[in-house]
């Protein structure tokens, strides 16, 4: 793929995403929705995990179909997924909680699932501050060591939305059973390359 | 707890106080109409279709007395009908107003048994012939943290009660939803373990706040609101006001209710509403008031406090003189 090309895809990437929350927002303008606030916390947090689970799809994909020119969206995916993820975090202490820094605090201290999601967006920072080239070449090896911690802020976040659901906990097992199947075919990978270095 | 007979069953407020508003809107209708002749009237009440019901207007509504109304910003219907739960038509807020078209609020029957004295299966009309349509201007505080404020009409619960003649073992009372796989579709899934169930203290049945809902904003109940017959019980919190109710179950023992059978640490049988008591996962202290503001003023609203009893503890305190609120939560 040309640059432009690539660029141009990028472009496309990142309007795609942006368009559900712009949509939402023109809704919320024309006063159409109950109770915005909850329905703009809902869209990004779904969307920040649909995109963090997106971008812990590019490598299995890339290995299992030999898609390579996926790569480079990784990095726009997991950027994306961190931008819904800090929407929907202060959505949430601006818009919830109207800056009631006691109450964030209370929230994340005794509520589980704030607990989780809270925890699950304070490890996806670091990897948003390091996505660059440059961190990737100041890191070296240990860039992939950082960026392993994207696991455990995927099993967070799903446990996040587990435990917010009042009963109906079909939405949230789905993207628990897709964490689990990209897990698994990464842990299946590793299994695999270690077996053959061990073997060789 | 106070026996039947000693609990108060309120009369037909005084007729000749005639609110102007409702003057103006309606003048033919000034004598307070009973329920049985507005529904022969014309025949459109509780209506065949949705369309019919969003116009179906109730006459003859007595206006609601000074203690069942708030003077606060009503919720614009266009949010009350379409912000609902109700997880017989999904679990999704907006199911409902999108998929309750296929509910059939007529014919309808409500079975009346258990510990009375003249049980039977009484079609709607008969049930509730013999009383006037009131209007009852109450909060509605959702266990989620959100509220609103509605215009009912209804019947007191407790008059309705009393015509069935409760026996001395009569200490509560059980209410059922509606079973019915191809009216409600959100019931061909076990989200909740169907029938949606929930009951009440007899005390707390009698009390004059309870009321049975058949309309809100002076027309037909919507079906995606509790059409043809809801309990509105404005203390407690929002998921104890069944909706579509076909039995009316009097009994001795405590029944099982739905919530309470689903989650028993996060939502009690009592359900009174009580900004000192969390849900397990969020806090009961505020709650975001669903209101007119539009636009993205409507996302800068600050929550506002929860009060106990939703704001009627003066009235429904005494129920729970001695009882532990935060064990019987």
């Amino acid at each position: 793929m040309t640059k432009a090309g690539r660029m141009a895809w990028q472009a496309a990437l990142v309007i795609a995403c942006a368009a559900p929350l712009a949509w939402l927002i023109v809704r919320a303008a024309g006063g159409e929705l109950a109770e915005p606030v909850e329905d703009i916390t809902h869209l990004t947090g779904e969307w920040a995990l649909r995109l963090l689970l997106a971008s812990l799809a590019v490598t299995p994909l890339r290995r299992i179909f030999g898609w390579r020119g996926l790569a480079p969206f990784r990095r726009t995916l997991g950027l994306l997924a961190f931008g819904y993820a800090l929407l929907h975090f202060a959505t949430y202490l601006a818009l919830d909680l109207g800056f009631d820094f006691a109450a964030l605090a209370e929230d994340v201290g005794e509520r589980l699932y704030i607990t989780a999601g809270f925890a699950a967006f304070l490890l996806l920072l670091p990897l948003a501050i390091t996505s660059t080239r440059g961190w990737q070449r100041r890191l070296g090896r240990r860039w992939l060591k950082l960026h392993r911690v994207v696991y455990a802020a995927g099993a967070l976040a799903v446990l996040h939305f587990i435990w917010l659901v009042k009963a109906d906990l079909r939405d949230p097992l789905l993207y628990a059973a897709l964490l689990a199947v990209l897990l698994g075919v990464r842990a299946h990978h590793a299994w695999r390359s270690r077996r053959a270095r061990a073997g060789a | 707890m106070p026996s039947l007979r000693s609990a108060q069953i309120p009369g037909i407020p005084e007729r000749e106080v005639t609110d102007e508003r409702l003057f103006l809107r309606r003048r033919e209708f000034l004598r307070a109409a009973s329920a049985a002749s507005l529904m022969a009237a014309g025949g459109i009440a509780f209506g065949e279709t949705a369309e019919a019901a969003l116009t179906d207007e109730l006459p003859g509504v007595l206006p609601a007395p000074p203690q069942f109304r708030t003077d606060e910003e009503q919720t614009p219907w266009s949010k009350a009908t379409s912000y609902n739960n109700f997880y017989e038509f999904g679990t999704g807020k907006d199911d409902p107003a999108a998929r309750a078209h296929t509910l059939r609020p007529r014919p309808w029957s409500v079975a009346v048994d258990g510990e009375v004295a003249r049980p039977g299966v009484v079609p709607i009309e008969d049930l509730l012939r013999p009383h006037a349509l009131e209007e009852r201007i109450y909060r509605l505080r959702c266990v989620e943290a959100w509220s609103m404020v509605i215009p009912w009409v209804g019947i007191p619960l407790g008059a309705l009660l009393a015509r069935f003649e409760p026996t001395s073992k009569a200490r509560y009372v059980a209410f059922e939803t509606l079973v019915d796989r191809e009216q409600m579709p959100g019931q061909r899934r076990r989200v909740l373990d169907w029938p949606y169930r929930e009951g009440l203290r007899m005390d707390e049945a009698m009390h004059p706040l309870a009321i049975l809902a058949v309309g809100m904003y002076g027309r037909v109940l919507p079906n995606q609101n509790g059409a043809p017959l809801r309990l509105v019980v404005p203390w407690k919190y929002g998921f104890k006001s069944i909706k579509s109710i076909v039995r009316i179950h009097l009994q001795e023992k405590q029944p099982r209710t739905t919530w309470n059978d689903e989650a028993p640490r996060e939502y009690g049988f009592y359900a009174n509403v009580n900004p000192e008591v969390d849900h397990p996962r969020w806090s009961q202290a505020r709650e975001r008031r669903i209101g007119g503001a539009s636009g993205f003023s409507a996302l800068f609203e600050q929550k506002i406090a929860t009060l106990p009893f939703n704001g009627y503890a003066e009235q429904v305190a005494g129920l729970y003189a001695g009882l532990d609120l935060r064990r019987n939560f």
